[in-house]
């Protein structure tokens, strides 16, 4: 299959050489006309798209659905490559799933944009309200909330209703975006930046099937391992943060309201649970891999044992540094009486969903480089960070959001989508707003990943005086829900 | 406000004084009133399609005089350079660049006369002319917008680039034709096709009026293609001391932003200059606005000052076939009495 695939490739290059030859002595001869005509064969064997987004995964989605639906790029040719199969969601299933996302209000006002928010919200999504921190050592803690507390400050959903929400909206728009589900890239061909005479100036797209498209711009949005990435030879900061996470589906002791996030730093990493619905929550347990798989042997209830206790239990805390917290927490409160919240207790959990312990490893990645010419990476294949945040997916909207709104300018302005002036516009804007976010996020887990006194204090300092500074924790809000 | 209406009112009857007139050249009729001799000599001739060939040599011009729009030593200067119209980062960075400013100064204008129709392809329907295209680094641009651009250009090697590039994208296929020659060949084809006024909705002369060897014969057949109610862009360099400095010293000599030798101050004009010429040629001039460019960040922007580049939107004036000679003469009397700019 993968000789005969290469030979037919061959003979397309033959066959584009000879064209080409043909063309450039016609070309002083020729009238426009004929010129054409001949590009016309050309065309017939692989037709020229305007953008080939590769990964229907959310990002891929939410870029294929944004662009496709923006009045500028109406008429373009827009395709999306998917290797899976389509995901179509007839009816929501009775059991959550364990992968999930945190999406903030810059993602929310992205996917209502697109139509897919409708979706989300009549299908199934746990708005939360506050989000409380606090650390295993100590007894700070920092929330975050909304200041009347009535509005929400994200949403956690499950990455599949997310998609299944994208997918809907991408069957309604037929007549703009093209998807082809089961499509598996073997090789990208890259133009010469420079246009040579006797060379396609598009990018190439050689499917497993054989089939090769071409497109003026290629978007590249297939996950943290991207091979899109790895052909255009971008060179990734990358590192393996020797954790892994353990997720799971938790059944709460009691129904609350669980309108909160709760996370709390632990020396071996952070543990958060994520409100899914009145009765259940979201477990992402970062842990060394060597925990994270006893955690996965263990019994259900030896499991729930130690998610609880990792909760509650105090046993890491130090004298030293509960009276050197108090006492800070006393001084800051002499001069700012109202300031910061009280602290709140995370409900009990009593059981797991069935068969919902899986643990994956995680990591950190940043490609030194967002776009090449023709090409642009974004979502997971450009940056890749540790869900302590939660900011993963909203990284990825936010990617979709700045390029969508850079595309359609061009388009207005009559520009090549693939020129590299816009395409270096989005990767200043997206670094400038991802690369500070990806450093805080890596700070707070090399902070939090250990018991030892000064940084112990240090974060718990910090903790509590950012805690007590509601106009510094607005702007990490807004920061962060951009 | 009223007084700027009075005076565009005042300009457009001066304008109608003078449309009639070519009007009237073109039907062979001599009418004495206010035309000066040279230029309805030059008018019939170019009726006639003889523009290229010798005709009755000018009498007195302050620019150089002679009956074709084209320069050729400029042909020469653009021949070598032909290959490199689409190196953005080469010779043609700086044109590449202006794109910014000038496609949405086209866009917005027409959209304004046109009315936005069609979302994705705003410009849908209408035909444009771009003079002067060289690799056709505009008419791609406005080809994509849905207009359908004729590019035309005297040295054919240039052509050949912008038909070689632009038939690798299908969507130029339709919208984008080229054509090596020169305007007043293409205003005499005209002239032959069909007898009254040409079918463009807009004419585009982006940084090609400097290097025009008889600017009156260009706005005249800008005119003669333009149906009424047309748009004429022009964006060019100003005749200024500044623009000398700035245009030729440090562009050309010291920053080498474009190739040495590419600007003759001498043939620079002055957006007044320019302005009285369009005027006198049947249009009306809508909006003149300065352009900057910043060699360090290699992009332009907008500014009040139009002493160095500058961008110029004409509008070619209606025929009012009705019009009484009792009123084309009040016209011409306003028209000697008004003081100009």
């Amino acid at each position: 299959m993968h000789k005969l695939a290469k030979a037919a490739l061959a003979f397309h290059g033959l066959g584009r050489c000879s064209v080409t030859e043909k063309r450039v002595s016609a070309a002083n001869i020729l009238r426009r006309g004929l010129v054409c005509a001949e590009h016309g064969d050309d065309g017939g064997r692989s037709e020229v798209y305007d953008v080939i987004i590769s990964g229907g995964g959310m990002v891929g989605s939410a870029m294929a659905c944004s662009l496709g639906m923006d009045t500028h790029l109406l008429g373009k040719k827009i395709l999306l490559l998917e290797a899976g199969n389509k995901k179509v969601m007839d009816k929501v299933p009775d059991t959550y799933s364990t992968r999930v996302s945190s999406i903030g209000p810059g993602s929310v006002s992205l996917l209502s944009g697109i139509g897919a928010w409708q979706h989300i919200s009549k299908m199934r999504c746990k708005p939360y309200q506050r989000m409380q921190v606090w650390d295993a050592c100590s007894d700070a803690l920092i929330t975050f909330d909304k200041e009347n507390l009535q509005d929400e400050m994200a949403y956690i959903v499950e990455n599949d209703i997310v998609v299944a929400a994208l997918t809907k909206q991408l069957d309604g728009l037929s007549d703009n975006v093209q998807v082809k589900y089961r499509s598996k890239v073997v090789k990208y061909t890259w133009p010469m930046p420079h246009q040579a005479a006797d060379s396609v100036p598009w990018v190439q797209v050689t499917l497993a099937s054989g089939e090769t498209l071409q497109t003026k711009l290629l978007i590249g949005a297939d996950g943290p391992n991207s091979m899109v990435r790895r052909e255009l030879g971008i060179p990734t900061v990358k590192w393996n943060y020797d954790q892994s996470a353990v997720v799971a589906v938790l059944h709460l002791s009691e129904p609350t309201e669980n309108n909160v996030a709760w996370q709390r730093f632990l020396p071996t990493g952070p543990i958060a649970m994520l409100p899914l619905s009145d009765t259940e929550s979201s477990l992402v347990w970062s842990t060394s891999h060597r925990l994270a798989e006893e955690l996965l042997g263990l019994d259900e209830e030896s499991f729930v044992d130690a998610i609880n206790s990792a909760f509650w239990n105090n046993e890491n805390q130090s004298e030293l540094i509960e009276t050197a917290g108090s006492l800070f927490r006393g001084a800051l409160s002499a001069v700012m009486p109202s300031a910061g919240s009280p602290r709140q207790l995370p409900p009990s959990v009593a059981g797991i969903g069935p068969k919902t312990r899986v643990m994956f490893p995680l990591g950190m990645g940043h490609a030194s480089e967002y776009i090449r010419h023709r090409a642009a990476l974004i979502g997971d294949a450009a940056h890749r960070v540790h869900p302590l945040a939660g900011q993963g997916a909203n990284l990825g909207f936010g990617d979709v959001a700045c390029l969508t709104r850079l595309l359609s300018q061009a388009a207005f302005n009559g520009k090549d989508l693939g020129a590299i002036q816009h395409l270096l516009e989005y990767e200043t804007e997206r670094q400038r707003h991802n690369l500070p976010m990806m450093a805080a996020i890596d700070l707070m887990k090399r902070l939090y990943s250990t018991n030892s006194a000064p940084a112990v204090l240090l974060r718990t300092f910090g903790l509590q005086a950012t805690n007590m500074l509601p106009a510094l924790k607005e702007q990490i809000m807004a920061f962060a829900s951009k | 406000m009223l007084p700027s209406k009075l005076g565009r009112f005042a300009s457009g009857l001066q304008g109608r004084a003078r449309a009639s007139v070519s009007g009237a050249a073109r039907g062979g009729l001599r009418r004495a009133a206010g035309c000066p001799q040279r230029a309805l000599s030059l008018r019939r001739s170019a009726c006639a399609g003889a523009l290229l060939r010798r005709a009755a040599p000018r009498q007195s011009s302050t620019r150089p005089s002679s009956q074709t729009t084209v320069d050729p030593d400029e042909v020469r200067r653009f021949q070598s350079l032909a290959g490199k119209w689409w190196d953005e980062q080469g010779e043609f960075a700086a044109l590449h660049a202006m794109n910014d400013l000038r496609v949405p100064f086209i866009r917005d204008n027409l959209l304004n006369v046109h009315g936005a129709r069609h979302p994705g392809k705003p410009l849908a329907g209408l035909r444009l002319l771009d003079v002067g295209c060289g690799g056709g680094l505009l008419s791609e641009p406005l080809g994509r917008l849905g207009a359908h651009v004729l590019g035309i250009d005297p040295v054919s090697d240039s052509i050949h680039t912008a038909q070689l590039h632009a038939s690798y994208d299908p969507d130029l296929c339709d919208s984008v034709s080229y054509r090596a020659c020169t305007l007043e060949e293409l205003s005499a084809e005209e002239e032959e096709e069909e007898e009254g006024s040409g079918h463009f909705d807009a004419i585009v002369a982006s940084e090609v009026v400097e290097h025009l060897a008889d600017l009156e014969t260009f706005a005249f057949c800008c005119s003669h293609m333009l149906k009424p109610g047309g748009s004429l862009f022009v964006t060019t360099i100003n005749k200024t001391n500044l623009s000398y400095a700035l245009g030729i010293v440090v562009a050309e000599q010291l920053l080498r932003i474009v190739p040495s030798g590419t600007h003759d101050w001498e043939k620079f004009i002055s957006p007044v200059e320019l302005e009285r010429l369009l005027e006198s040629n049947g249009f009306s001039v809508q909006s003149v606005q300065g352009m900057l460019y910043n060699p360090a960040s290699g992009a332009w922007s907008w500014t009040n000052s139009t002493a160095i580049n500058y961008a110029l939107h004409a509008v070619k004036l209606r025929d009012d076939p009705r019009r009484d000679p009792a009123e084309e003469d009040r016209g011409a009397a306003a028209h000697s009495s008004a003081p100009r700019d």
